[in-house]
């Protein structure tokens, strides 16, 4: 194969979102006739890198060249035309009109300037039998499964662009009879010399049908490997994270000896996490890990009340507590930083110093106003004490970037001087800096005594803060790693030995 | 304390400059507008009588700006306010005190809001559904309640409400005064302001936040209902009788646009009730400025769109930014928020 072969490549792509930065200059490369797998967790990335490829955002930085020519899609109408299609994972064809008009919507065989509906038939059957497909192409598309109406949807994007295909999560909800065949057509694809760009979770897929790998994290790129030389380890190591300086992670000077406070027994709800046992001392940074959609957010949700357990008890300092809703858990010095920032964190329209005092002025009750003096004085406080950049403190907080959205979320509890804080994902999506203040911050707070509980997709950032770390794996609590187990290597051995017997 | 009224001029200048150039364009036509005359201790005009003629939809705006704050909105106000009107001619004619009349009224329409409110926040059915059910309803229940008929009555106390007066101005114009006083300081002098705020613009968050989300939405809608109850009194009492099919028949419409005209977003979060309460004066004030101007009356409908199209455009994000050179400037705010520190 030759290494320069390259149909597309896009160089050095930036995008970025008001608070975010979503692509950080991502190379990446696709070879004529192979299938490379684009892999990350949420928030990665790939899904922009995608929609820079087919215009359907626009790129703020970098070049895209196919087969070697600077292109520039404005839309995904043009970046058709161009030789790049996308098969995304919710069909995008119109349900219900016929199998062949679908596939010659917009440039359907005329005939006396009207629609030929037996040429486009026939033109439809013959487009079909490549496909292995022989199916009534006068009936409306909705009478057929996913799974057809997916191969539908590829013969559509290849028929009209025929260089590039990329299919976003194609698999997602397709039985194992389906896939097979949707693979013998990526098969059969890629022998025809196409590029196929494959976007997925299922990492055993990944290794059936592709030929190499990228990986994005943080908008970043980790990196581009052959699939044959890259083990399922050291692909999750990539996945979620892990330098090799941390690798040998010195044990922590002091192990927590404050008091046990917390006991949660046999907490759990049924279709979000398995009922586990947890104790957190005053002290202590529990950092939880795993892979996407093992449990990790259920469980701070629930720890929260955001969601009731139906199963176990809670106790604070020995006595049972009723940790049923946010507003029970926060009369009980609980507080919590959702993995959502813009959906369930920030109020966007109100100021940063409504921001910062709501969760104080809800526990206080809205007949107890907080004097506006003090609302000022809080939110000062903390503008300062947290280093968070705005203005002033009455600018609405969707203006501010990420990072400092999460701060002043991370003051507003704070504010409401927490016991027990439970953070989601703090330091996703953010920019270098705030991530550094907010790991030093998640330090102090522990120095100070308070209980923390952090999910983090970041295996280095769980290791450097964490006293103890749960891994979890399909909804259940299935190793803890305390002292010297903590480290990088530890934890993707914890999961990475689950997932493989998910697997085997 | 200066800096504050500033901004809250500043916020309400957009609808104090329509109101402006409306009472002038119709003095300019209808030269005896602006005349005010004192008869038997009450005063008479033109403007008195947009004030009193707008009562109602005042009213209706001040509740439906809460619940439009919480992002929601109530298309019952106009059907509830019948109901009110009926229950309180038929509790007056079977013989009670016009103090119970008021409290079983005043308690009906709360019930209303209650069912709005739960239908909302607990059972979570969107809330343009929601009080569409009591929309449509609430006109059968009115019926029900009158027998059909036009429920007519003589009870002095009652009608004092209607077309009463007190300290010089009409019954209607004071108990709107007084009422929206009360609730805009209720929900600024408290802490209920920034939290109605706060779940207007992300519910979930706000939950999240330990905010009694639910609780708060109930009370929206029940303060929603507890002034179509007091709209629907004052419609009642000033007819002397309670008409099922017409009384409040469209308001909902208008309380919901003079809330739009003051500037209330209906994509939930910061409201202003004197904004709102100065969008209902200036839909009145195009109402009785159009009947006074002489215009065929088909052409009322017309001019009001017209005009309100206006006053829309005047707010748009749009035309502020490109005209900001009109308005004063926000250094000039801050600079004397500085000033006053």
């Amino acid at each position: 194969m030759q290494t320069n072969d390259h149909i597309l490549q896009a160089i050095r792509i930036e995008k970025t979102f008001p608070g975010t930065k979503a692509l950080d200059k991502v190379d990446f490369h696709l070879r004529r006739g192979e299938v490379h797998a684009l892999l990350g967790e949420n928030g990665a990335g790939k899904s922009t890198l995608i929609k820079c490829l087919t215009g359907a955002y626009r790129r703020d930085g970098g070049a895209i060249l196919l087969n070697d020519a600077e292109v520039d899609p404005r839309d995904t109408f043009e970046a058709q035309t161009l030789g790049i299609g996308t098969v995304y994972q919710e069909v995008n064809l119109l349900a219900n009109l016929t199998v062949a008009e679908n596939l010659f919507l917009g440039r359907q065989p005329r005939r006396f300037g009207m629609v030929d509906v037996s040429t486009m038939n026939r033109r439809a059957q013959e487009l079909l039998a490549d496909y292995e497909l022989d199916i009534d192409v006068t009936r409306d598309l909705a009478s057929y499964s996913v799974a057809i109406q997916q191969v539908v949807a590829i013969a559509r994007a290849v028929d009209l662009s025929g260089k590039v295909l990329i299919l976003d999560e194609p698999t997602a909800s397709l039985d194992a009879h389906e896939v097979a065949m949707l693979f013998r057509i990526v098969r059969r694809l890629k022998a025809r010399g196409l590029g196929i760009i494959f976007v997925t979770h299922f990492l055993e897929q990944v290794y059936e049908i592709s030929d190499r790998i990228t990986v994005l994290r943080n908008g970043q790129l980790v990196g581009t490997r052959e699939t044959a030389d890259l083990d399922r380890r050291e692909l999750i190591a990539m996945m979620i994270g892990r330098e090799l300086a941390a690798e040998i992670h010195a044990p922590r000077a002091e192990t927590p000896d404050g008091p046990l406070r917390y006991r949660f027994r046999n907490y759990g709800r049924k279709g979000r996490v398995r009922p586990f046992d947890l104790e957190v001392r005053a002290g202590e940074v529990v950092g939880m890990a795993g892979l996407l959609g093992s449990g990790r957010t259920e469980t701070a949700e629930l720890l929260f009340g955001a969601h009731r357990a139906d199963s176990g008890e809670a106790e604070i300092d020995g006595r049972v507590v009723d940790l049923s809703s946010p507003r029970a858990a926060i009369r009980h010095r609980f507080g919590f930083c959702p993995e959502d920032r813009k959906t369930s964190g920030i109020i966007g329209d109100l100021s940063v110093r409504e921001n910062i005092v709501l969760a104080l002025q809800a526990r206080r009750g809205w007949t107890r106003p907080i004097a506006r003096a003090e609302q000022n004085r809080l939110a000062d406080h903390y503008i300062r004490a947290l280093d968070i950049r705005t203005a002033d403190r009455e600018k609405p907080i969707k203006l501010l970037s990420g990072g400092n959205q999460q701060k002043a979320i991370l003051a507003r509890w704070l504010a409401t001087e927490p016991e027990f804080l439970i953070l989601d994902e703090p330091t996703r999506g953010i920019d270098v800096g705030a991530h550094a203040e907010i790991v030093k911050l998640i330090e102090a707070l522990r120095e100070k005594g308070l209980s923390l509980i952090v999910v983090s997709s970041e295996i280095e950032e769980l290791v450097a803060y964490s006293t103890r770390i749960i891994v979890l794996r399909d909804r259940a609590h299935v190793a803890e790693l305390d002292g010297n187990r903590i480290t990088a290597h530890q934890i993707v051995e914890a999961i990475a030995a689950t997932n493989e017997r998910r697997t085997s | 304390m200066t800096s504050f009224l500033r901004l809250y001029f500043n916020r309400l200048l957009p609808q104090l400059i329509a109101l402006g150039i409306i009472i002038v364009a119709v003095s300019l036509v209808f030269p005896g507008f602006l005349n005010l005359q004192i008869q038997n201790g009450r005063l008479y005009g033109s403007l008195i009588d947009i004030l009193n003629r707008g009562a109602p939809v005042v009213l209706l705006a001040i509740g439906m700006t809460v619940v439009i704050a919480t992002k929601g909105i109530d298309l019952s106000v106009g059907a509830v306010m019948a109901i009110c009107g009926a229950t309180a001619a038929a509790c007056i004619t079977s013989g009670h005190s016009v103090a119970a009349t008021l409290l079983i009224t005043l308690a009906v329409g709360i019930l209303c809001g209650l069912w709005n409110g739960v239908l909302v926040a607990v059972l979570d059915i969107q809330p343009i559904i929601a009080t569409l059910v009591l929309m449509v309803a609430g006109r059968g229940i009115a019926q029900l309640i009158t027998e059909g008929a036009i429920l007519t009555f003589n009870d002095p106390g009652l009608a004092f409400i209607g077309s009463g007066s007190f300290a010089g101005l009409p019954m209607p114009v004071v108990i709107w005064l007084v009422f929206g006083v009360l609730i805009a300081m209720l929900v600024r002098r408290t802490a209920l302001g920034m939290l109605i705020e706060a779940i207007g613009v992300n519910r979930q968050a706000s939950t999240l936040s330990g905010v009694l989300t639910p609780v708060l939405l109930i009370a929206a809608y029940v303060l929603s209902g507890l002034c179509a109850a007091i709209a629907g009194i004052i419609a009642a009492a000033d007819i002397r009788g309670a008409d099922a099919n017409n009384a409040g028949l469209w308001l909902e419409l208008d309380a919901i646009l003079a809330v739009v005209v003051g500037g209330t977003s209906l994509l939930g979060g910061r409201f202003s009730i004197a904004a709102s309460v100065l969008g209902a004066i200036i839909i009145q004030a195009i109402n009785t400025g159009i009947l006074l101007s002489g215009f065929p009356p088909e052409f009322n409908l017309i001019i009001k769109a017209a005009i309100i199209v206006f006053i829309l455009v005047l707010q748009s994000p749009r035309f502020r930014t490109a005209f900001s050179f009109l308005v004063p400037a926000r250094g000039a705010s801050k600079a004397s928020e500085r000033a006053a520190k």
